[in-house]
């Protein structure tokens, strides 16, 4: 079972985080016969302990520790300590995720070649292809059992579906369907299927949903190569003179500094910790931070053009019953430029429970106007809009030197601008999500602002060039042949879709690529 | 009903709120009390005028017609053990109450809980928005208002469905009006 590894050990691979991209990647490892220990912050939870209640749950799975905004965002406004919504638990993110699995678009990894300049965005080509990725993310959706994918059939649609699919057609969208979800629609990889329970984001509890904490960490850790710690909050990356890098300073569950010496470090902690790590690491030799001699470790933050369309209709929707989000419109996901905008969106289904409603359908609002629209709440609709965003150098994570978490060291800070591009983009969903629950009767649609991000991404991009980027096309970085990223920071363009199939497939094309290096004995 | 709010009727010398708002929010001694939902509050941190605000503030802020008034009381109840532990809170409330009370009698000569239409308090309200007592009590409302459980079926939420087996078999997709 669960091998404990010795903290003097400098043959195992360390990864910074168990979510979907760590989790993944040491799973990966570890059936491949790669000694990995798995640092993870957070704590470890049973699938029996996740808590059908909205608020409880974010006390329980959510990522509290103090952080910062800055920038014109609403979030900075409302939400000025929790600009991301994100676990902070062995599984990551891949516990509160909602299960949507899609694959990029070939143009997606092109965007400054198919979008050209355009002012303000830092717009470059990932270094690798989607031909490349194709099998990769084949790979994935077997994994993960991905609806409509390996012959797995769809689910089946819930209310919020039912109203959201008829008024896609009333208004002329193709590509309607309950998506591609890596939630069980029948039995798979010892899990059951879905009950219909619609917590969802709140830790499924019958299993039937992918996430690391159940599907992958138990199959490494079964090899007898994985030991997960949980509560071990990494606050360092440490190297040699010669600028590789040699292991990892963590606090453990007691308080207790611990070192664990690595022959490989791989950070995943989620787009806003894996820039604050790098640059907490900065040394003598590495004055900005580890791997950051291109200067853009922290930047090009990208959270996704978001908002949501709530709708209130004069009859029951019973919204938050079943699948929070089994349902796409796919149609506006393209590349058109006639829209005003470049980059494309999906419209999916969504719903908040009351309490979780009440915070995020006007955050700051009171009186009639808001009360009403939540008297409103057993006869609405709901949908989340998620759409590329531009990349932009001054939309970043930096270190906040006058704030410090609870070991001392400095939070990070997130400064987010909507561009131009983001706000055409999301002023056209608002019309074409309207319009959608228009053609059905609504009596009223609420345009609602984003939440604090979901998606985190970018802030360690790929790139071919040293210059332009952190990573290279494998996610090892440019500055430390041994120090890989293996989240969604490596983003190099965030594309329109939900982003976790991508982090999982190059999860897994990363561990490939590591083991091949181990094995010629190159890192 | 909650261990805290005891159910009582109106005392002897209960004193009546008048016309406003608080017509059916009296206080009787160290209590507010409402008759008509057979409820008391008890306060000793607080007076209990200021708590009679801040229950006429809450439904002011969030007023949903079918929720009575004894879940706005508990919403705003922890502002009384917040004042008991901490000087500054308990400045900042009683203060914020005595504000909006000289807003409310400078335009109607009344204090801000008797005005008698909601759209008088809510001109005053707009006065303090944005100010420190204000966002206080609004967002504490966001949590202590709608996550009370009791509340859930008078919006016609459900709560927790696991321990129910989902809704698999319980309506996940019952509609049939479209
Ligand atoms: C409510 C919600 C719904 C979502 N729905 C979808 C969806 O439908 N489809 C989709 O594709 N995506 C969805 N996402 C996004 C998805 O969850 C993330 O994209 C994905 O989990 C990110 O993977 P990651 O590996 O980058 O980070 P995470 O999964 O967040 O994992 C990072 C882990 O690192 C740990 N960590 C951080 N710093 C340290 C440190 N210094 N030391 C030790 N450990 C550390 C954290 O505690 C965390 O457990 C959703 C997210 C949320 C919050
Ligand atoms: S609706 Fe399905 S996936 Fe979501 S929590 Fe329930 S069983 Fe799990």
């Amino acid at each position: 079972m669960s091998a404990p590894f010795d903290l003097n050990d400098d043959s195992v691979v360390v990864i910074v985080g168990s979510g979907a991209g760590g989790g993944t990647l040491g799973t990966e490892l570890a059936l491949k016969g790669i000694k990995v220990v798995i640092l993870e912050a957070g704590q470890r939870h049973n699938m029996e302990d996740f808590i059908n209640n909205e608020w409880d749950s974010f006390a329980q799975l959510a990522w509290t520790d103090m952080r910062t905004t800055s920038g014109s965002w609403r979030v900075h406004k409302n939400f000025p300590n929790l600009p991301a919504w994100i676990v902070k638990a062995v599984g990551g993110s891949s516990v509160h995720w909602a299960g949507a699995s899609l694959r990029l678009q070939e143009h997606e990894f092109k965007t400054h070649s198919t979008y050209g300049g355009l002012e303000g965005a830092n717009l470059l080509d990932w270094p690798i292809t989607l031909k490349e990725l194709e099998p990769w993310y084949a790979k994935a959706e077997d994994r993960m059992g991905v609806t409509r994918t390996n012959g797995i059939p769809g689910l089946p649609g819930n209310n919020n579906f039912k109203v959201f699919e008829a008024g896609a057609k009333k208004i002329g969208y193709k590509e309607v369907s309950t998506g591609r979800m890596a939630i069980n629609s029948e039995p798979r990889a010892d899990r059951g299927s879905c009950q219909q329970i619609g917590f969802c984001f709140q830790g499924c509890k019958s299993g039937a949903k992918w996430s690391t904490l159940i599907a992958e960490i138990p199959r490494g850790e079964a090899t007898g190569n994985l030991e997960v710690r949980p509560q071990s909050m990494v606050q360092k990356i440490e190297h040699d003179a010669s600028g590789k890098a040699t292991g990892v300073v963590y606090v453990d569950k007691d308080g207790k500094t611990q070192r664990q010496k690595a022959r490989i470090v791989a950070v995943a902690g989620n787009s806003i910790e894996s820039p604050r790590l790098l640059l907490n690491s900065a040394s003598n030799m590495f004055p900005d931070g580890l791997a950051n001699s291109s200067g853009q470790v922290g930047r090009n933050y990208m959270r996704h053009m978001t908002g949501s369309v709530y709708a209130v209709f004069d009859k029951p929707v019973h919204m938050y019953r079943g699948t929070t989000m089994a349902g796409i419109v796919r149609d506006e996901a393209g590349f058109d430029t006639k829209r005003g905008f470049v980059g494309g969106y999906e419209l999916e289904t969504l719903s908040l429970g009351l309490p979780f409603m009440a915070a995020f359908l006007d955050p700051g609002g009171w009186g009639r106007s808001f009360t009403s629209a939540m008297d409103g709440y057993v006869n609405m609709a709901g949908l989340w809009i998620v759409g590329e965003d531009m990349p932009q150098e001054t939309n970043r994570v930096t270190l906040n030197t006058s704030v410090k978490d609870q070991y001392g060291l400095p939070v990070a800070d997130v400064h987010f601008d909507d561009h131009a591009n983001d706000v055409a983009m999301r002023d056209h969903a608002y019309r074409q999500g309207t319009a959608m629950y228009e053609a059905v009767g609504a009596v009223r649609a609420m345009p609602t602002p984003p939440y604090p991000s979901t998606h985190n991404l970018g802030t360690n991009r790929m790139s071919e060039k040293p210059r332009d980027g952190v990573v290279n096309k494998h996610g090892q970085t440019h500055d430390v042949p041994n120090l890989f990223v293996s989240d969604g920071s490596q983003f190099t363009t965030g594309g329109a879709e939900n982003p976790t199939l991508t982090i999982v497939a190059l999860a897994l094309r990363q561990a490939d690529f590591i083991a091949g290096e181990m094995s010629k004995k190159t890192i | 009903m909650p261990t805290l709010i005891d159910r009582r009727g109106p005392s002897r010398r209960a004193v009546l709120g008048g016309i406003g708002a608080a017509g059916a929010l009296m206080v009787s001694g160290a209590a507010v009390l409402n008759p008509r939902e057979a409820w008391g509050l008890e306060v000793s941190a607080l007076k209990p005028e200021t708590m009679r605000t801040l229950i006429v503030m809450a439904r002011d802020i969030y007023p949903h017609d079918r929720v009575p008034d004894r879940f706005y009381a508990i919403a705003v109840k922890p502002y009384e053990a917040a004042a008991a532990k901490d000087p500054a809170t308990k400045t900042l409330i009683e203060d914020g109450v005595v504000t909006l009370d000289t807003l409310a009698k400078a335009r109607h000569g009344t204090a801000y809980a008797d005005l008698g239409w909601e759209d008088q308090r809510v001109a005053v309200l707009r006065q303090i928005e944005g100010g420190a007592f204000f966002e206080k009590v609004r967002s504490g409302l966001v949590v202590g208002l709608y996550n009370q459980e009791e509340v859930w079926p008078i919006f016609g939420y459900e709560g927790s469905s696991a321990d129910k087996g989902g809704y698999i078999d319980r309506g996940f997709n019952d509609l049939a009006w479209l």
